[in-house]
């Protein structure tokens, strides 16, 4: 079942704790995507016609959102800080190490579903620069030496 | 007081690693704040404290917070405070570490915010990458919520407040007020037009504060001390302690609270430690966040306040503070930021849509060696176009860093028109 019964109490929970529900949508678009690891149609379909809203506003709010993935990414999704002050602090070389390491570019997924790799603009992060996000969780202050390290222990 | 004298107010208790705690917050003094204000303080003479205190908004703007929460109509009716914490502005990295570190700090000038405005249903928009300060916040909101100091008659009083955090999802957009409501309803971060402004008609149509958390995080002191102590810090209508944020060629980057005021130079060369490598010296600062103009090294002779900056031509903006050494190609830089602005554009105006994406046109081939001489020219009047013919203000805060990397740099510019290269000393273009 999807949503399962879990991810549907949260859901629910979400929805009660807003004046209007449909201010639940990105709450519930979350819930989702931490399910299935994306946002699919058919979760686009559930939100649609659980809060009542028209498909059409439910797809654009998806496709609004960067956060907001609509097919599968790896296990480790890795988001690369690109902007100003990462790039200052020498991302540019990292994201490069990052491609050549994992065997993949930009927007791509390892054939083992392991790893996925997009760059993304300021996580506000800047003070312990160059810095990456991988799924939740944000590793700073970053070589080489240290993305190597973080790589192997992610399996 | 001189600034290395000068004890952190806004940072006072993030020497301890259990600073996101109740317990300790409470052992720092927290909350009394909240309880006089409750006790002995009418709404209205919190918001007039807030007045008397100079505060002005530190999410970019500076505009003063007793004004604005006196703009919210009086008497009871639906009306909600927002707590903006949808920090996305390049080099700004301040509010994130007060949700992490002191998050009770946040949630008593939220509250006290909420009683000022007369509103009982708070909001926090916290950006949907902060997970760690999501899940701080709701530890927070639990623990305060069962001593009492969140929810029905609050610490014995007349006032209820509910407090809901909102995650955002990847929106720089969001940061801006219209924007951050639309998002809250359920909606693609669309500004709305002004006016009506938020306080007529805001989060479901109803009169609607926002206010960045460094912004509220200020007001339990002034609450406490009241808001003459507070108008002594700093200076004349530039009050009360800042959090500046340096990133980019600094030896210690991160968080720094002075005074509004203290000069740059001093910020750099005494407390963050100069610059990040002797030989390659100070080229260029950002001083407010990306969005701002930028100055040379020659006129970073500046005070950090909103009056000061913008009498230096540029803006306090957000306070994220960006050093860039002589190693930096300034279109280069300028093109990061371009590609930043057109991907974060919202869509819904013309001349900023349309405009972000020629920017990056003409700025990748500047750097591809292909540029024109009358490309710079076409980066200034693009800015004088989109600049004032927006909606919301991301059109401003785009053309104002093109024109004024042109017009600071235009030799640099014009270097890699006529010899399809650098300038600077060891970027090669393209790099």
């Amino acid at each position: 079942v999807n949503p399962s019964p879990g991810t549907r109490e949260k859901i629910e929970a979400a929805i009660r704790e807003y004046p209007r529900q449909e201010s639940a949508l990105l709450a519930i678009l979350h819930l989702l995507q931490q399910e299935r690891g994306y946002v699919s149609e058919e979760d686009q379909k559930f939100a649609s016609e659980r809060l009542g809203i028209p498909i059409a506003h439910v797809a654009g709010v998806v496709s609004f959102y960067t956060m907001f993935r609509r097919r599968p990414m790896g296990r480790h999704h890795i988001q690369f800080c690109r902007t100003l002050s990462c790039q200052l602090r020498g991302c540019r070389e990292l994201i490069e190490h990052v491609q050549k390491r994992l065997g993949i570019r930009e927007g791509e997924v390892t054939p083992d579903g392991r790893f996925s790799l997009v760059t993304v603009e300021c996580l506000g992060s800047c003070g312990t620069a160059p810095m990456m996000q991988v799924n939740d969780d944000y590793h700073e202050g970053l070589t080489k030496e240290r993305v190597d390290r973080l790589l192997d222990s992610m399996k | 007081m001189t600034a290395s004298e000068y004890r952190p107010l806004l940072l006072k208790n993030l020497h301890r690693s259990d600073s996101a705690t109740l317990e300790a917050y409470l052992q720092s003094g927290g909350y009394r704040a909240l309880a006089r204000a409750l006790k002995e303080l009418t709404p209205e003479q919190v918001v007039e404290e807030v007045k008397t205190s100079g505060l002005r908004g530190r999410g970019g703007a500076g505009f003063p917070t007793g004004a604005k929460w006196g703009f919210m109509p009086k008497g009871p009716g639906e009306k909600y405070l927002v707590m903006n914490a949808d920090e996305s502005e390049p080099g700004t990295f301040k509010d994130r570490l007060l949700l992490e570190r002191d998050p009770h700090l946040t949630l008593e000038g939220l509250l006290i915010g909420c009683y000022a405005v007369g509103c009982s249903h708070g909001f926090i928009y916290i950006r949907g990458e902060f997970v760690k300060g999501y899940h701080t916040l709701l530890r927070a909101i639990a623990e305060a919520r069962a001593k009492g100091y969140i929810g029905r008659k609050i610490l014995g009083s007349g006032f209820d407040c509910e407090i809901t955090v909102y995650r955002g999802a990847g929106a720089y957009i969001c940061g801006e007020e219209t924007a951050l409501l639309e998002s809250l309803e359920g909606k693609r971060g669309h500004p709305r037009l002004k006016p009506p402004f938020p306080a007529q008609v805001g989060l479901y149509g109803k009169p609607t504060t926002v206010n960045n958390v460094e912004t509220l995080a200020n007001v339990p002191m002034i609450v406490e001390n009241g808001g003459n102590w507070y108008a002594g810090i700093g200076r004349e209508k530039n009050t009360g302690p800042k959090l500046y944020c340096l990133s980019g060629h600094v030896k210690k980057p991160g968080v720094y609270e002075f005074p509004l005021g203290i000069p740059f130079r001093e910020l750099l060369y005494e407390h963050a430690g100069g610059m990040l490598r002797e030989d390659h010296p100070l080229k260029a600062v950002v001083p407010g966040g990306s969005s701002v103009p930028i100055l040379r090294a020659d006129q970073s002779d500046v005070r950090m306040d909103f009056d000061s900056l913008a009498a230096a031509g540029t803006l306090l903006g957000s306070a994220g503070v960006i050093v860039m050494d002589d190693t930096v190609c300034i279109v280069d830089a300028l093109l990061n930021l371009a590609r930043f602005y057109a991907h974060e554009s919202c869509g819904q105006c013309t001349p900023c849509r349309e405009g972000t994406g020629w920017y990056v046109q003409i700025l990748e081939r500047l750097e591809r060696g292909e540029g024109k001489s009358s490309d710079l020219d076409l980066l200034v009047d693009l800015s004088d176009r989109i600049q004032g013919n927006t909606i919301c203000p991301l059109g401003d805060a785009v053309a104002m860093p093109v024109r004024s990397y042109v017009t600071q740099f235009r030799e640099e510019f014009e270097h890699h028109v006529r010899h399809k290269k650098c300038l600077a000393a060891t970027a090669p273009a393209g790099v």
